[in-house]
């Protein structure tokens, strides 16, 4: 008997039993759907925390002057502490000793008021720096140009702004090419930063920055900075470029406990973790919940199948009474489920590749191609074991035990 | 003409059934009991043989070893000459099939399946290809007089209807042994008469039937009666009438 035929009874077996075979598919199809599904919702949620955090700069980190600690004792040893410097800043910089920091920008923060005719706005971030701050801080303009290295060498008194600013300044009107009085100062504004937005408390956009020898040389005087941003080369190397920069100032800062450190790190890439911990935990749980279903949409299968093992016992018995071998039995109730299982994976694949372009709970779903593969290929095991299961051992009866099966 | 080529004989010299001290125990210890307890029969080509009995004499449990649905405790068996109590499964299969045409009390037709795919199925596990199946499965169908019912599933069918389908089946692949337990216990007098006059026909081509009966109407129909009592043949005669 050819395996050819055995497919044509086995397909034979499938329509002779339609309402088992749709409710088989049924179950498998719910199964394998809603595991693709749910794992995408997961996936779309962690990948729209992730995608929020990279908008940040997650792989920046921030030096600033002080240790660990607050309130008096931080204080009392004030005098003790050195201050950050441009040269802490050119030995961060230093790649043999720090390989996994990619640049380095100095900062000089004020408070200040910027006028511009009977207009005035009091940015809340007031920075000098160097060019290198742009990447760093995953600042863009939207119009105008960059200050350079020229502009910091030269002190040039121009600065870029950021949109709060530039309307409260200069409402509707384009702000490149126009002067504004800073501190006292004069600035041409060269450039409008890309609105950032809020992110807690502060307005990101509420923005002036110059050069940081423009800053020194006219605002604040000689001072230290205030803080030095370091990006990281890239989100996953930040834990390593934070020990780096500690090693190398705490050698300039003559630090020898953490206890007495002098400066303090703040590290995004801690805040990404933790973000995406809860997020994994997350999907995590939609995981189970789909895992579940599968489970559940396992069990319906075995349910049908086990419930029709007596009438399909017995025609196994009439097939072994009149002739048929073991094999063809075996291959062909196999090719049965099979069939089914697949069927019932395929559909429930179109299913959950549908379902996932819609959003769900306010997450856009993004398909985790693993999870197809694991869900398709799960339900084919289900549905061929428990299919396959009983059969073989109504095979392996003697036609007479068959036949009396109750 | 159709009908002489679907019941060709096979007409051979040798004992079709030759068993030696079968024995069929169930149970073990004390509450074993022998549904066969040492039964030798011989059955030539050609004969048709009644088996009656009371029940629980072990009727059944013999016809199910000589057709091969079950073995024996211990004992042998041959069935054409090749021995068949010490065949594995797989064997086994090839000899019900291609020797062996079995018909049972409660028919065991495969359900929501047409007659003629029924009539069929014996022979696709064969190995016969489908033209020629089809064929001999319209040929044997037409032989029990249901030619006209061939695409009807077993619930569309009369109990007798379903029996003369489950004889079809048996014939079709020209077994040397027609084996048949209580085939008329659920029918009419009616259909129990056409059975038995298909019975006749298949015997005087020249296979050998044998048929379990409580009815002694059906039993007179073959040419040799053999009665059991508790697992024993205790008598096995040649029926008069019919051997003249
Ligand atoms: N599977 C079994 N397990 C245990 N005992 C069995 C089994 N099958 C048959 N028997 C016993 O074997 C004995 C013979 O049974 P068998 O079916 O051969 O009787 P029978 O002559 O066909 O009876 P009936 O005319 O009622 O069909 C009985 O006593 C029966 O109880
Ligand atoms: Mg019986």
């Amino acid at each position: 008997m050819s395996v050819f035929e055995i497919i044509r009874f086995a397909i034979r077996g499938l329509f002779t039993n339609r309402l088992r075979t749709a409710l088989t598919t049924l179950g498998i199809m719910i199964g394998v759907a809603s595991v693709i599904i749910l794992l995408a919702v997961g996936n779309g949620s962690s990948k729209a925390i992730q995608a929020s955090l990279d908008r940040l700069g997650t792989n920046s980190l921030q030096v600033r002057s002080g240790g660990g600690g607050f309130g008096p004792r931080a204080r009392a040893s004030a005098s003790s502490q050195k201050p950050l410097t441009i040269l802490d800043t050119v030995a961060l910089a230093d790649k043999t000793q720090a390989p996994d920091i990619k640049q380095v920008a100095p900062i000089v923060s004020t408070n200040g008021t910027c006028v511009v005719g009977a207009n005035t706005s009091t940015p809340s971030t007031f920075y000098g720096t160097w060019p290198a701050y742009y990447e760093a801080s995953n600042t863009s303009i939207q119009k105008g140009s960059y200050f350079t290295n020229d502009d910091v060498t030269n002190a040039r008194r121009v600065a870029l702004i950021g949109q709060t600013t530039a309307t409260a300044l200069f409402g509707t009107s384009n702000p490149i090419g126009q002067t504004m009085r800073c501190s006292g100062i004069e600035f041409t504004v060269i450039g409008l930063t890309s609105v950032k937005g809020a992110s807690g408390f502060q307005d990101g956009d509420s923005l002036v920055l110059i050069p940081i020898t423009t800053m020194e040389n006219t605002i604040t005087g000689n001072q230290a900075l205030s803080s030095i941003l370091v990006e990281a080369t890239k989100s996953t190397t930040t834990t390593a470029a934070q020990s780096e920069l500690t090693t190398i100032l705490d050698a300039r800062h003559g630090i020898t406990g953490r206890k007495t450190a002098d400066f303090s790190v703040f590290n995004q890439a801690s805040l990404l973790t933790t973000a995406s911990t809860s997020s994994q935990t997350f999907t995590t749980l939609l995981g189970m919940v789909a895992a579940i279903s599968l489970l559940v949409g396992g069990i319906g299968i075995t349910n049908i199948m086990l419930v029709t093992v007596i009438e399909r016992t017995r025609e196994i018995g009439i097939r072994k009474a009149i002739g048929a071998p073991k094999a063809a039995i075996l291959t062909q109730f196999l090719i049965e489920a099979t069939i089914l299982s697949l069927l019932g994976g395929a559909l429930g694949v179109v299913a959950g590749l549908i379902g996932s372009h819609f959003t769900i709970a306010g997450t856009k779903p993004v398909i985790v191609p693993a999870s197809v593969f694991l869900a398709f290929g799960v339900s084919i095991l289900i549905g061929v074991f428990f299919g396959g299961y009983p059969a073989s051992r109504a095979a392996s009866l003697r036609p007479i035990e068959a036949l009396r099966y109750e | 003409m159709a009908q002489a080529e679907a019941v060709d004989s096979v007409v051979d010299k040798q004992p079709v059934i030759e068993v030696r001290d079968a024995v069929k125990r169930y149970g073990v210890g004390d509450a074993s009991i022998f549904a066969l307890d040492g039964v030798s029969l011989t059955i030539e080509a050609g004969e048709y043989v009644a088996i009656m009995g009371p029940s629980g004499s072990g009727k059944s449990t013999l016809m199910n070893i000589l057709g091969a649905l079950d073995i024996m405790t211990s004992g042998k068996y041959f069935l054409d000459g090749i021995e068949i109590s010490s065949m594995d499964e797989n064997h086994l299969s090839i000899v019900r099939g291609r020797k062996i045409g079995f018909i049972f009390q409660s028919f065991n037709l495969i359900p929501r399946t047409t007659a003629l795919a029924n009539v069929e199925l014996p022979m696709a596990y064969q190995g016969i290809k489908p033209k020629e199946r089809r064929a001999r499965a319209m040929v044997a169908l037409d032989v029990v007089g249901l030619g006209d019912r061939i695409n009807h599933e077993p619930t569309e069918l009369s109990g007798g209807q379903q029996q003369r389908v489950a004889v079809a089946r048996a014939l079709a692949t020209r077994p040397a042994l027609l084996l048949a337990d209580e085939p008329t216990g659920a029918l009419d007098s009616k259909s129990t008469a056409d059975l038995l006059d298909l019975f006749d026909q298949i015997n005087a081509a020249g296979r050998t039937v044998v048929v379990i009966t409580h009815e002694d109407d059906v039993a007179h129909r073959a040419k040799r009666i053999i009665r059991m009592r508790d697992g024993k043949i205790i008598s096995d005669k040649l029926n008069e009438e019919r051997v003249a």
